[in-house]
Formats: structure tokens, sequence, C-alpha cells
């Protein structure tokens, strides 16, 4: 059971390379953000996963602050994109 | 429950795994943002309930049903507004597009 649990996070660790390609060859700047906002939601993922592998509590914690950083990171640069400024 | 676990965690892989060849195969950035969001977000939830069913109720497991609907509230509402952003930046839409709403509500 703990070998396949193994084998499931490389599988979810490999997933992140499509999201670095989508960041080094987007075409624009919109697709590059793309990209951060699903390597956010994927590392989200690999937490989870090590938490089960590993049985210790703070790791969860850790994606739940993952979450909620990319959530305001993406906020941001969406604002920055639609031409508006930061207090607005 | 270990194996529920599993099968769920493996079920949230695959959505992630073809969230993640929609992000690279599709042609415009708005179908990317649209497969990979739906597709991420629902794989990630199902990791996150194979954590639940993995461990039970203890701290670890309310911990991660806790994590699902902040998950939620926040790609959905991220993703709207970067497809937004996007389009007042002026990102064309892709060759295949045939129809516009957007921009025929502005008018």
């Amino acid at each position: 059971m703990n070998d396949l649990l193994h084998i499931l996070l490389y599988i979810q660790i490999g997933l992140c390379v499509f999201c670095l390609y989508r960041i080094i060859r987007g075409p624009s700047i919109a697709d590059r953000m793309v990209g951060i906002d699903i390597f956010g939601i994927l590392v989200v993922g690999i937490c989870a996963i090590l938490s089960i592998i590993t049985g210790k509590t703070f790791i969860i914690d850790i994606g739940i602050a993952w979450i909620i950083l990319s959530f305001i990171g993406t906020l941001t640069l969406a604002k920055y994109l639609g031409g508006k400024s930061l207090n607005e | 429950m270990e194996t529920v676990s599993v099968i769920l965690i493996i079920i949230g892989i695959l959505f992630n795994l073809f969230g993640c060849i929609g992000l690279v195969r599709l042609p415009d950035v708005y179908n990317r943002l649209q497969s990979a969001t739906k597709c991420v977000t629902l794989g990630t939830c199902s990791i996150l309930l194979g954590v639940l069913f993995y461990f039970g109720f203890i701290d670890i497991g309310v911990k991660a049903l806790v994590a699902i609907p902040i998950l939620f509230f926040a790609a959905t509402v991220a993703a709207h507004a970067l497809v937004k952003g996007a389009y007042k930046f002026g990102v064309p839409l892709g060759d295949k597009s045939v129809k516009d709403d957007y921009k025929e509500e502005e008018k």
C-alpha cells in the first residue's frame, strides 16, 4: 500500500512538468499566469498525499495556507492585467 | 477504508492528468483556463476526500475536509478574475472560436 502511495506521489509531482511547460512556453502573459494558478492547486494535492505517507498533521496546514496565498497572488495579477491599480 | 482512500486518490490523479493535458494541448488561453481549472479543482478535492477516508474524523482528516470548500471558492473566483483580466488586456481568441458573447454585451 505504501509503495502504491509513493508511485502516486511521483505521478502527481510529474504533472507539475505540464504546468512548467506552459509557464515557459506561454505565448502571452495570461498563459503564464494560468500555469502558475494550476501549479498552486497541484501543490495542495502533493501536500495531501505527503500527509498520508508521513502521517504528520502540519503538512495539510501547509496545503491550506498555499491555497490562500495562491488565491491572493492570482487576484493581484489579474487586477494588474485588467489595467486597474491595486487599491481600486 | 484504506482501499477506498487509494481509489479516491487514483480518481483524483486521473482528473489532474486530464486537466494538465488540456492545459498543454488546447489552442487558446480561455480554453486552457476552463479545462485546467475545472478538472484540477475536482481532482484535488477527490484527493483531500481520500485523506479524510484514510484517517477518519481525527484532526488531520477534519483539516482535509475544511480545505475542500476553501479550495472550491478560491480556485473558481481566481479563475473568473483571471479570465476577465485577460479579456480586458486584449488576449485574442483562438482561430476556431465562433462566438464572442462578452463583446456583444459591451456594445
